[in-house]
């Protein structure tokens, strides 16, 4: 059983975000990437699914900064293999990621595709879902939970629908699958670990053409004008406690 | 020709709102591109309820045992041999659950471009363009689509009303592509578990967000909520996290609530989170970061530290109901 788990970097979204003199792109200059959050779970669920069963797990990103970290902290997670991405060049579209993907990962033997449901910066649509859709491969997103029969090479899922519902689907390996959150929470691992993981493991690279992206373009990328704004209260603690309190007493809210 | 195709939703025998405000995002684009609006309806036990879908020109219906629940890969067969048929200028797909299972894998197949969380779908001059909200929500991209593509639009976006329109569109039939050979089975659903709460039915919540930092803190939350009279609920991570039941999340994939307050505390406002939550009659947010996107649609924000703002507003508001 072979499992591979497609991540990327995207903009931490605590830090701010500043578009360019363009107008059309994010100033990448000062930019914090980290690993998208639900790539973090897909991560989980494929190190899960390790322990559970006898399976390698290979980890792949398009090359960023801070990649070289983000792998080999997944390699002190728990993953096998962990391979850079390289000549997408900077910022690569989903659909170019997913297109270089789709030529790649043929020859990488896999059984099962794990990568995040979304990322912050899928404008033009998610990994998973375009790489499934390129491979025609059977595929499944938004994601809670993944068990393997590794007999009749089928994998169970449940995916989430609003409201609390879940169902639960079959699929027939390989496939890919979108993750919305792992089993369990993404584990910590301590930087010695990590450091650990730097002296045991060299980062494979693997270069790829990036694939061709269709007809979208970017006008302008602007920060959202906000419809509404909130009235902001200004001082300590005390004070503004008191000034909400007035607000909510004012609407029996406070009886 | 200007056609744009609507891919209707089914959940659990019945189409969802999303279904309807897609109807009225379509409805607009395809006056704009001077063109007509199609609806796709995928399911079984359709044949009666299609007249609700009015607010299109054309139904075009597939009632097939196979398309009972959503199963991805056999909607995505079908809604391909669709949409490879009719050859419509724009296809919009609900940015949900289900949605997003069909939006991206159909643009790769059909190699014409996906724009993802729309918020705005219109046309200028014939051409389809997009506003998606990007990392999230922080920043909209405008896009403009040079031919056909496939749009996902988030919930809420539109007026669902504008598209409940009982009208008596043309109906025709989808011949079904083959569906023998599918590797995708559905197995049945699993309903949420009871609650002790029905977080949709309070009148005030008080919500909590990562911002709270540790799990000890829930309890200022809690005791604010039991000064106040209401419950606590909470945004995605904390209940991935486990440290509130799945039955408290507000949100795209947990619940959508109106309460009178909706107090929310160490919630930055991603776009999922909001979209549960953005008609709460009063918001009020506090959160250390002054440009996290819930002031946008807080009524009142506060920017500081939310432990030490959570515990005053409960020492306040004891001390008033002490007074009576």
């Amino acid at each position: 059983m072979h499992i591979v788990v497609v991540g990327k970097l995207v903009p931490d979204l605590v830090e701010d975000l500043e578009v360019d003199a363009s107008g059309r792109e994010l100033d990448r200059q000062f930019l914090k990437l980290v690993l998208n959050e639900f790539d973090e779970h897909a991560l989980e669920e494929a190190v899960l699914l390790k322990e559970a069963h006898e399976a390698r797990v290979t980890v792949l990103a398009p090359d960023a900064d801070g990649v070289d970290d983000a792998l080999y902290t997944a390699l002190a997670k728990g993953a096998d293999r962990a391979v850079k991405l390289v000549g997408l060049g900077e910022a690569p579209s989903s659909r170019q990621i997913a297109a270089a993907l789709a030529s790649a990962l043929p020859s990488l033997n896999f059984d099962l595709v794990l990568t995040g449901v979304q990322a912050a910066d899928d404008l033009d649509g998610q990994v998973g879902m375009l790489l499934a859709g390129s491979l025609g491969l059977p595929h499944v997103g938004v994601v809670t939970g993944v068990e393997l029969d590794l007999d009749s090479r089928r994998a169970r899922v449940r995916k989430e629908y609003p409201g609390g519902w879940l169902a639960e689907l079959e699929v027939q390996l390989p496939a890919v699958l979108g993750i919305q959150a792992a089993k369990q929470p993404p584990r910590y691992v301590p930087v010695s670990k990590v450091r650990q993981a730097m002296k045991e493991h060299t980062l494979e690279e693997l270069s790829v053409e990036p694939g061709p992206a269709p007809g979208l373009s970017v006008r302008r990328l602007f920060k959202p004008e906000a419809t509404g704004r909130a009235e902001f209260l200004d001082g300590g603690p005390e004070e503004v406690a008191a000034r909400l309190a007035d607000i909510l007493a004012q609407r029996g809210l406070v009886r | 020709m200007g056609e744009v195709l609507v891919v209707a939703e089914r959940f659990r025998g019945d189409w969802t709102e999303v279904t309807f405000e897609l109807l009225a995002a379509g409805r607009q684009l395809a006056q704009g591109l001077g063109g007509t609006l199609s609806v796709a309806a995928l399911g079984h036990g359709t044949t009666d309820q299609v007249r609700a879908l009015g607010a299109a020109d054309r139904v075009l219906y597939a009632d097939a045992p196979e398309l009972e629940a959503f199963v991805p890969e056999v909607h995505l067969r079908v809604l391909e041999a669709v949409v490879r048929s009719r050859q419509p200028r724009a296809v919009l797909v609900a940015n949900t659950s289900t949605g997003m299972d069909l939006a991206a894998p159909l643009a790769a197949r059909l190699g014409v471009p996906c724009v993802a969380y729309c918020r705005r779908v219109w046309a200028e001059d014939g051409q389809v363009l997009a506003q998606s909200q990007v990392y999230g929500g922080k920043l909209v991209a405008e896009v403009v689509l040079e031919g056909p593509g496939v749009l996902a639009v988030v919930a809420g976006s539109y007026p669902a009303e504008a598209g409940r329109v009982s009208g008596s569109p043309a109906v025709e039939e989808i011949p079904l592509p083959p569906l023998e050979g599918t590797r995708t089975r559905f197995v049945r659903f699993v309903e949420p578990e009871a609650a002790d709460v029905d977080i949709t039915r309070e009148e005030i919540l008080v919500a909590v967000g990562r911002g709270i930092g540790d799990r000890e803190n829930l309890g200022l939350a809690e005791e604010l909520a039991a000064a106040l009279g209401g419950a606590v609920c909470a945004s995605r991570p904390l209940v991935d996290n486990g440290w509130l039941p799945k039955n408290r999340q507000v949100g795209k994939s947990g619940l959508t609530v109106k309460p009178k307050l909706y107090l929310a505390a160490g919630i930055s406002g991603a776009p999922e989170h909001l979209e549960g939550m953005r008609n709460a009659e009063l918001i009020v947010a506090i959160n250390t970061d002054p440009k996290a996107p819930i002031f946008d649609v807080a009524h009142y924000g506060v920017v500081g530290d939310v432990l030490e703002i959570l515990s005053a507003l409960t020492e306040e508001v004891r001390r008033r109901k002490a007074q009576g």
